[in-house]
């Protein structure tokens, strides 16, 4: 990612006093006029997520954000450092449970069904939304095990031949099982680091999700690695929902049917990927995807 | 002149030593530091070395071979004032050769100093000599305990076969000191006192694994920051007590109120049993079995957790099928290391654990343990040949390899576990 440019920096911290037309131009906008530009509705959403804001302790992290993340699509998140994709992609299956002092407003439904509401239970929800992390983190068990604990903890086998088989369809959906089919009692951390994230990743088909986050999943990986990754993204997309965080906009480019931009924790635009790529409505949107700060 | 004044004397010369040298260096540069191979200070500690350092080691040679070399000269009937005489002449050479030596040293190291002499590298060498040094203190000590008890060691065995001292199975170490004295043959058969020991030790890791390691958990996962902040210390306090206090208080409170309880349900508890002594050991554990398995359970990587998190496992699932396991060699080798400590532990077996050898697997019963024979061999008067006395070092081999095996165990395991995320 292209880092800002020193002449921009003092631009932007000398802009307000010395040259108020190159605002525009600089990363520089006015909060009210963070209004989401595109298209946050679709037609029959998997999830939805209405006027989301997040906390962190005195730091509001998100503000007011509105988003629809349809059927079997991948969505991509882009957007600089620290603005909010991550803690976003967090709240859909409220891992930010597990943070005390994060605070989440607003509704984010599951097939119409309000997940922060006092009724559901945060353990099912997390079995049908479920997460794969940018760093490969397999449990230090063996490969087989870390399929298994899924499905294990969740109750999804009667018996020994049942739960072989959910964890080997789990593998073959994640392509990793012709190279593991002969070592499944070697420990899961001693594959190599594009292996490990695709065990990562059939562990979490293994609990048979609807919905499957995936935060910068690829950022650990080489680039054959990634292009595995990349294809099997591609395929899941015939089963499942994939919210997907990267700082890749080829990676976004590439994978994803719908494009969110994230700006200082604003949602700036939301559209159709190639169109957000090859004609992008906002500023913001356009000075990030050309490099021009980032 | 004292010899305590010299040496404030020879660190004041070698002060001084630092200032000229460091003066020296920027005369040398013309004022210029750059024109210096290493910045001036160290041209300053280049001397200041060179005038304190061989100072040092020959006052503190002279120092340690004065008396024998003295000795050596006075005839063992001469008259004290001649010894005195030698000394204090001793002395005021001693003044006058530290002193000059530390002068001259320094004087010449001055002069020597050029532009383009690697005074940092000398200096820096000279500091490493100075830390392999202090390192190697601390081994060599260890060395020379752990020799003189081998040594005194192989003459008991010299006086009793190690076979039975190793397999008797009865234990009494009166031997007869005058000819005439009866039944005190001596039996140095060390059985009973390991079995007391392991016993106890036993006992004691009965009660401390399972409150320590399951206090672990909470605190490390559960609890919140502030009760862990203020519930963490007041846990590594069990560990603060002196073994003393732990001591009196199994022998007078617990252990009669065993004896009590088991009088009340019909059992005949010893007054000095296994039992108390091991309860109270065990609680004076707690703190390292909790401490040690807290900190490998923090070391687990947020990443695990996540991962099972993000699969939908609950808190507990979490902990029994991700976190303990992963944790579980670093907590196998915090619970030798607490092992270790129970058996080496004195005071409150001493105390409380009674010195008659049963052998016996009975905690009801009262035990005796080999820190407490120790003790028992070598309070009062003694003399240092016997096979009672030596007995102590034998036992004290014991001791030290049993713990040093489990120690090197427990790092074994630990190590092993390090290896195992990356």
């Amino acid at each position: 990612m292209e880092t800002i440019d020193e002449s921009e920096v003092s631009e932007i911290n000398d802009a307000g006093v010395t040259d108020p037309v190159k605002v525009g131009h600089t990363a520089m906008v006015d909060r009210d006029n963070r209004t989401t530009i595109g298209e946050i509705l679709v037609d029959n959403p998997r999830m939805s997520c209405r006027d989301v804001n997040v906390y962190y302790g005195d730091n509001h992290a998100i503000h007011d954000v509105s988003l629809d993340i349809g059927r079997n699509e991948v969505i991509a998140m882009i957007g600089p450092s620290g603005c909010g994709k991550s803690t976003f992609l967090r709240c859909l299956n409220r891992m930010n449970d597990t943070i005390d002092i994060c605070k989440v407003t607003g509704t984010i439904t599951l097939d119409d069904e309000d997940i922060n509401s006092k009724k559901i239970d945060v353990v099912p929800l997390r079995a049908q939304v479920s997460m794969v992390f940018q760093k490969p983190n397999p449990f230090p068990k063996s490969i087989y095990e870390n399929v298994a604990f899924g499905p294990r903890i969740h109750g999804l086998a009667n018996n020994k031949t049942e739960l072989d088989e959910i964890v080997v369809t789990s593998l073959k959906k994640a392509g990793l099982w012709d190279e593991v089919k002969d070592r499944m009692d070697q420990p899961g951390t001693g594959l190599s680091g594009g292996q490990q994230q695709r065990l990562c990743i059939a562990r979490t088909i293994a609990v048979g999700p609807e919905v499957i986050l995936m935060d910068e999943p690829c950022s650990a990986l080489d680039p054959i690695a990634t292009a595995k990754i990349e294809d099997l993204i591609d395929e899941l997309r015939q089963q499942y929902t994939i919210c997907i965080v990267t700082h890749s906009m080829q990676q976004a480019a590439r994978v994803s049917q719908r494009t969110a931009y994230f700006h200082l924790g604003d949602l700036i635009e939301v559209g159709d990927t190639n169109t957000i790529f090859t004609n992008p409505r906002h500023k913001l949107t356009e000075d990030y995807i050309t490099g021009r700060f980032g | 002149m004292q010899l305590s004044i010299l040496v404030i004397v020879l660190l004041a010369l070698s002060s001084m030593a630092f200032y000229m040298g460091k003066k020296r260096a920027f005369q040398v540069a013309q004022g210029k530091i750059r024109n210096l191979h290493s910045l001036p200070a160290y041209y300053g500690l280049y001397t200041a070395i060179w005038c304190g350092i061989p100072a040092l080691i020959i006052f503190g040679v002279w120092i340690a071979f004065e008396p024998a070399l003295i000795t050596h000269l006075v005839d063992l009937r001469a008259a004290a004032d001649h010894y005195l005489d030698l000394v204090s002449t001793s002395h005021a050479a001693l003044t006058i050769v530290v002193l000059s030596l530390a002068i001259g040293a320094g004087a010449f190291t001055l002069t020597r100093i050029r532009a383009q002499q690697r005074a940092r590298n000398t200096v820096e060498s000279i500091l490493t000599a100075i830390l392999i040094f202090c390192s190697s203190v601390a081994i060599l000590t260890t060395l020379g305990i752990v020799l003189s008890v081998l040594f005194e060691s192989i003459r008991f065995f010299q006086e009793i076969p190690i076979s039975s001292f190793l397999f008797g199975l009865e234990w009494s170490p009166q031997t007869a000191i005058r000819e005439d004295q009866v039944g005190s043959s001596g039996a140095f058969g060390a059985v009973p006192l390991f079995a007391g020991t392991m016993l106890i030790s036993f006992i004691a890791m009965l009660v401390a694994v399972p409150i320590g390691l399951l206090s672990a958990i909470y605190l490390s996962e559960y609890s919140g920051p502030k009760f862990r902040a203020i519930a963490k210390p007041l846990l590594e306090i069990l560990a603060g007590i002196p073994t003393v206090v732990y001591g009196f208080f199994a022998a007078l409170i617990v252990a009669p109120a065993i004896r009590d309880a088991g009088g009340f349900i019909g059992l005949d508890v010893a007054s000095e049993s296994a039992l108390a002594a091991g309860l109270v050991m065990g609680i004076m554990i707690i703190p390292f079995v909790s401490s040690l398995s807290d900190d490998v359970i923090n070391a687990v990587p947020q990443s695990m957790r996540d991962g099972a998190y993000g699969l939908g496992a609950t808190q507990a699932e979490t902990i029994r099928k991700v976190i303990f396991p992963a944790a579980l060699p670093g907590i196998v080798g915090g619970v030798l290391l607490a092992v270790s400590r129970a058996i080496g532990e004195t005071m409150i077996v001493v105390m409380a654990a009674g010195l008659s050898a049963n052998l016996t697997a009975n905690p009801l019963e009262a035990v005796t343990t080999v820190t407490v024979q120790i003790v028992t061999l070598l309070t009062g008067d003694q003399e240092f040949d016997s096979a009672k006395t030596l007995a102590a070092f034998a036992l004290g081999l014991m001791l030290f390899v049993t713990t040093l095996v489990l120690n090197v165990i427990a790092l074994h395991v630990v190590r092993k576990y390090r290896e195992q995320y990356e």
